[in-house]
């Protein structure tokens, strides 16, 4: 059966033999053909040798989560051989490496075999070990442009661009290129059943990864100090603000740069040192993972409660300690909805996409600013470390940065005594003063112990009480100006609704059409941010039943809706994965049709 | 706890070069122990900003938790503070430090507070080489959970209620130099003549300026067999010199055959007389044979120990913009939408 513009290529290779950039202009010229398409990197914890797999799913439709059921595998790594060959799917195709013919045990009726000698190329071709390997890997893509019909020009103008100004080496990878096409054409019916045909269903779309979205969106913030601490996934969050603040805020004639990053010496450190800094008017981030959140807690208390600005990128993985640090969940939602000890809540903010890693980001410094708490947006490794298709960046020229209630030397020197924590606006938010702005006016002590609205240290019960509702209300205050939730229809149609967030988006969009062809009608609801404002209750209210979608065994985001609006357990319903890899909508709509017929 | 403070002052108090007295140097009253070392600390740090005429407002003030971090309540009330979480305050500083490189810094912490939970912070801070004073009030006890022993009780020293310390001491002034510190002292609470000097030449100093006071707990650890005793202390003190501050533009007076002078970074002076023997304190190999010495003899060696009055700071390092961070806005901050299109543009 021909399927054109609908399937799913997995490569199957070792981590560290240059395999990366290879496949990623495979898909990058699919994209550039205008066909939507969904790259993800499964990738070990290692830096040389463990088998590495990188997926490919190609949409005409435009769903972008992932997909079981492999139409077509590359297999180049004779380590994950076996399990490469299970995975492929009834009628779909096993391309490998035919230089040593293939053992018995590998061989399956139901799929077809596109043996292609690609050692014995590189043998005959290269001399150099590290040429042998490196084209090998552009010789499969070469390959997979004849039998998937990928117009070659594409794969030309790509190898261009990544060599402009090393022209010299796109000759070579032409050549290699060429190859792979000579020995499909020699040896093999082309194009296959499956394939792609170009299409105008990009637009204007990008493809970029999620970290780079927010490092770029820190860059757009005025964020000017970064403090971390290398962990996966978040690592290049803070590589990609400092590749762009490089660019855009270093003075060309002296060289001095308008930022300041420091590699701090554990995750502690690099969240004390945001806090530091916005104490003192900065605009600082971190990023971090789980391990590092569960550091940081005892900081993030402290923002909370003397009430200082930060912002914290968590792009989670697979939990708990060190888990699966290569993989993907949405498990931190409890954490660090309740960082620290005693009576703590968080803003949360939760991107689905690039471009609202890239909002929600710029969002988190006005947020911190605005309310003087620590902002944690919510992202993760599949949305981090992989590219997206996604709408591209925008970026109003009249907006201006929202710095908070902060009072200068002039309104110091015009008012009585200056209280920090005093509830002037009636909103839960005090005013502050950064250090160094008045001689004799403004100066307050911050401290983490318990002080009076003029933050003089005290223990007087009811002075502490007062303070705690003055911190609720400022709670009830940031319900009103997170980000809305986002609803997918203008009036409700159905007694079931589904809730979902982050990169569970991808999927449940695409498991709500399929609920459709079997004619359940869902409701959905979007979720942006904690707190949960009116909007998230009502939809919750309207509605019988309501799945809530997430990737993580405990249901942590059922459980802060249910801790947080008081709702009847028993009306949202668990639709969960947590295996560490993507969320499918085939296993959405089977929990759910299961639920269905249970009820 | 500490008498009250009358709160008459007389009207023709001396101002310094900026108009200020020392009343405008002065904080809260302390709640901490009746003769605790650490309120002469206090009055030291605001006796030395007030000779040096720093605006009160100039400085923050940093602090960890312990009986030393609750001091920068009771000094500098016009400056702003922060009293953070335990061992953290070093990653506060620095992330200040880099906010506004316009401030000084001052630290404060404790034997606790930085040579146990917060070791770790202490020393990248050193490493980095923020511009900042480090002052630690060492009495080797935990104070405010009533008396145990921290790490840097001396193997031997015997704790109020009759215990003997088994483990070996953390030497921070040691420490900080091998960590490549570049002002490194050690002072007694008990020496203001000593300690006001060394307090204006650390905030003159342009790097890391680390001062380690020995400061006793009248409460729990000035027993008899203590080593951090105000007996033990001043039976066992050995000065590497007498140091005096002399500010820019004024002429140094005595010059004795023993003696040295340092200039500092912005021209003014540290004078040094009667030298330790062998001692050089721009020299570290010598500055550390000085300290082992003293330790071997069982002498606590106070004065300025090692000084390299030039030295490039964290923001120089760092190559970061003359003009503090915490000023700029989005007009120099954000690279605006024709950069944002070119990018969007090179993502397709």
């Amino acid at each position: 059966m021909t399927k054109i513009n609908d399937f799913v290529v997995r490569f199957a290779n070792v981590n560290g033999t240059g395999s990366a950039s290879a496949n990623s202009m495979f898909a990058k010229a699919i994209f550039r053909m205008g066909i939507p398409v969904t790259p993800k990197n499964i990738f070990p914890s290692n830096i040389q040798g463990l088998p590495t797999w990188y997926e490919v799913r190609v949409s005409e439709k435009g769903y972008l989560g992932r997909r079981e059921g492999i139409d077509l595998m590359v297999s180049v790594n004779p380590q994950s051989m076996l399990k490469d060959v299970e995975s492929v799917r009834s009628g779909g195709y096993f391309m490998y490496d035919s230089t040593k013919p293939l053992h018995k045990e590998y061989i399956r009726e139901d799929i077809t075999y596109l043996g292609i000698p690609l050692m014995g190329i590189c043998m005959e071709q290269y001399t150099d070990p590290r040429q042998r390997q490196l084209f090998k890997n552009i010789i499969y893509v070469g390959a997979l442009s004849a039998l998937l019909d990928i117009e070659f020009a594409v794969l030309e103008q790509l190898l261009a661009e990544q060599f402009k100004g090393k022209e010299k080496l796109v000759a070579p990878n032409v050549q290699a290129l060429q190859l792979g096409v000579k020995y499909v054409k020699e040896n093999f019916t082309f194009p296959l059943e499956i394939r792609v045909e170009r299409r105008d269903l990009v637009g204007k779309r990008i493809l970029f990864d999620g970290n780079g979205a927010c490092g770029l969106g820190a860059v757009y913030a005025g964020a000017t100090v970064a403090a971390w601490y290398p962990i996966t996934p978040s690592t290049s969050v803070v590589e990609k603000f400092e590749k762009y603040a490089k660019k855009f805020r270093t003075d060309k004639e002296t060289g001095e740069k308008n930022f300041a990053i420091v590699q701090a010496e554990d995750e502690l450190a690099a969240i004390g040192m945001v806090i530091g800094a916005n104490w003192n008017g900065a605009r600082s981030f971190t990023a971090t993972s789980g391990p590092g959140v569960s550091l940081m807690n005892e900081f993030l208390g402290l923002g909370y409660f003397a009430e200082i600005p930060a912002v914290l990128i968590d792009v989670q993985r697979t939990g708990p300690s060190t888990g699966m640090p290569t993989r993907t969940q949405q498990s931190d939602i409890t954490i660090s909805a309740y960082a620290s000890h005693g009576d703590t809540k968080h803003v949360l903010l939760f991107p689905s996409n690039p471009k609202d890693c890239f909002e929600l980001t710029a969002d988190a410094f006005d947020l911190a600013e605005r309310l003087q708490t620590p902002i944690i947006v919510l992202t993760d490794l599949d949305l981090g470390m992989n590219d997206h298709m996604s709408e591209p960046f925008e970026w109003n020229p009249e907006r201006k940065y929202d710095r908070g209630k902060v009072y200068t030397a002039e309104d110091l020197e015009n008012m009585g005594r200056f209280g920090r924590y005093l509830d002037s606006d009636g909103d839960g938010i005090p005013y502050r003063t950064y250090p160094g702005t008045h001689p004799t006016k403004g100066s307050y002590f911050t401290r983490g112990t318990s002080r009076d609205e003029y933050a003089v240290y005290t223990e007087d019960s009811a002075v502490y009480v007062k303070n705690m509702q003055r911190l609720e209300k400022k709670w009830d205050t940031a319900k009103e100006i997170v980000p809305k939730p986002y609803f997918y229809q203008e009036k409700n149609m159905s007694p079931l609704g589904v809730i979902f967030f982050g990169t569970s988006t991808y999927s449940s969009e695409e498991a709500i059409d399929l609920l459709r062809e079997q004619d359940v009608v869902l409701d959905a609801m979007q979720l942006k941010a904690f707190p949960f404002n009116k909007d998230v209750e009502q939809f919750i209210e309207d509605h019988e039943v309501v799945f809530v979608i997430e990737q993580n065994r405990d249901a942590q985001m059922r459980s802060l809706l249910i801790n947080e609006l008081e709702i009847n357990p028993k009306k949202l319903i668990r639709v969960l994965n947590y295996d560490g890899m993507p969320i499918t909508a085939d296993k959405i709509v089977k929990e759910i049709s299961k639920n269905l017929v249970t009820n | 706890m500490t008498y009250i403070r009358p709160t008459f002052r007389h009207p023709d108090l001396p101002k310094n070069k900026i108009n200020f007295t020392k009343k405008d140097y002065e904080g809260a009253l302390s709640t901490l122990c009746a003769g605790c070392g650490h309120d002469s600390i206090s009055g030291a740090i605001a006796q030395a900003c007030f000779e040096l005429s720093v605006e009160p407002h100039r400085i923050a003030k940093l602090s960890g938790i312990g009986c030393s971090s609750k001091t920068p309540a009771y000094f500098l009330g016009n400056s702003h503070g922060f009293n953070s979480v335990h061992g953290r305050m070093p990653s506060v500083a620095t992330g200040a430090y880099l906010a506004n490189r316009d401030l000084l810094y001052f630290g404060v912490s404790g034997d606790g507070d930085s040579a146990s939970i917060g070791m770790g912070q202490f020393v990248h801070a050193i490493r980095r080489n923020l511009n900042m004073v480090y002052l630690v009030m060492n009495n080797g006890c935990y104070g405010l959970t009533k008396g145990q022993d921290s790490a840097t009780a001396d193997n031997g020293s015997k704790s109020k209620a009759g215990s003997v310390n088994q483990f070996n001491a953390i030497d921070l002034v040691g420490l900080s130099m091998e960590l490549g510190a570049t002002f490194v002292a050690r002072s007694f609470s008990g020496d203001k003549a000593q300690l006001i000097p060394l307090i204006k030449a650390a905030i003159k100093h342009p790097g890391f300026a680390f001062i380690d006071v020995i400061s006793p707990c009248v409460t729990f650890n000035n027993n008899v067999g203590s080593t951090k005793s105000y007996d033990y202390v001043r039976e066992h003190i050995e000065a590497t010199s007498t140091v005096d501050f002399v500010p820019i533009m004024e002429e140094i007076t005595a010059n004795y055959e023993d003696s040295k002078e340092i200039t500092l970074h912005d021209g003014s002076a540290l004078q040094l007389q009667k030298l330790h023997q062998g001692w050089n304190p721009e020299d570290k190999l010598s500055a550390m044979i000085a300290l082992q010495n003293a330790k071997e003899k069982g002498e606590i060696l106070t004065g300025l120990v090692y000084i390299e009055p030039n030295t490039n700071a964290l923001h120089d390092v760092l190559q970061t913009a003359k003009t503090p961070l915490n000023i700029l806005n989005e007009d120099v901050l954000c690279p605006g939408i024709d950069a944002l299109e070119a990018l969007n543009e090179s993502l397709r």
